[in-house]
């Protein structure tokens, strides 16, 4: 399993984890927007990149099947910091197919810092949120599927003590 | 199945998990139902200031709390629990999935490379 740990506290969440390739190349599946829409969008949600303007300031836009009724189909990043091949610091959230916030659904900053470890790359993610509204905004589509499954899990996790 | 909480609630649901003592209080009435002169011996602080805590956990729904003779006992409400740990299992399995898609393209890498060979 390539994920080492995850943490959380109020305000954020962060995953560590650790892949059998060099720097470089984990830098690229974040900086090239082919390889990143490989990845990004869980299965059956697809990630599409119409932009991916990977510079600061610069902005990448992409677009995801989802319900267009709870929210946007379209998403953006907004770059914050870029330090290749180390650091990538983003701000995130649902948007219009130009890239602009759609009022009602507040942004999110994650951060990235990729390490050397031998010829392997340890990766941090972190992610912080507002609050638990906005986190949930934030998670969008998928949301209540997996509200209700964690809902279902939730007897089992008490019924463990 | 409860319906899906609306922002306020799942705000205040946050608040009430954001202080330590709330948590940890959260964390003894999950394992048993506590009596709230019990959970004030367990804490530097007044009787008063612990009720007090009990009170935001009581209004966010994640405890309730009932009179038996003399004595409050606080349990736990389950459904409003695991809205809280919905939220974010819900991203960390984003996250995880994410890591996965991502170390299966470098695996990729690898067995083109050793193809090449």
């Amino acid at each position: 399993m390539p994920v080492i740990d995850t943490s959380q506290d109020d305000t954020s969440f962060t995953v560590v984890t650790e892949f059998d390739a060099p720097v470089e190349r984990v830098w690229e599946l974040w900086a090239d927007a082919r390889q990143l829409e490989r990845w990004w969008g869980p299965p059956g949600y697809p990630a599409t990149f119409t932009r991916h303007d990977f510079t600061v300031p610069g902005r990448s836009v992409y677009w995801m099947p989802g319900d267009g009724d709870v929210h946007p189909n379209y998403a953006a990043w907004s770059f914050v910091d870029i330090q290749p091949p180390n650091a990538l610091e983003v701000d995130n959230g649902f948007a219009d197919e130009t890239g602009e916030p759609v009022p009602g659904f507040p942004w999110n900053r994650f951060s990235v810092r990729l390490e050397a470890d031998g010829p392997r790359t340890r990766m941090t993610v972190r992610v912080a949120f507002g609050s638990a509204a906005e986190l949930e905004r934030m998670l969008g589509y998928g949301m209540r599927e997996g509200f209700l499954a964690a809902l279902s899990q939730t007897d089992a996790i008490l019924a463990e003590g | 199945m409860p319906s899906r909480p609306t922002d306020a609630e799942v705000d205040r649901i946050f608040q009430a998990l954001a202080d330590a003592t709330r948590r940890d209080i959260v964390r003894r009435v999950i394992g048993r139902e506590q009596r709230v002169s019990d959970l004030a011996g367990r804490y530097e602080m007044s009787f008063a200031a612990v009720q007090k805590h009990v009170a935001v956990l009581e209004r966010s729904g994640l405890v309730a709390k009932r009179r038996q003779g003399r004595e409050q006992i606080v349990s736990p409400v389950v459904a409003t629990i695991g809205r809280a740990r919905g939220l974010l299992d819900e991203l960390e399995a984003l996250w995880r999935g994410r890591i996965d898609r991502m170390a299966a393209i470098l695996q990729e890498d690898a067995a083109a490379a050793h193809a090449e060979r």
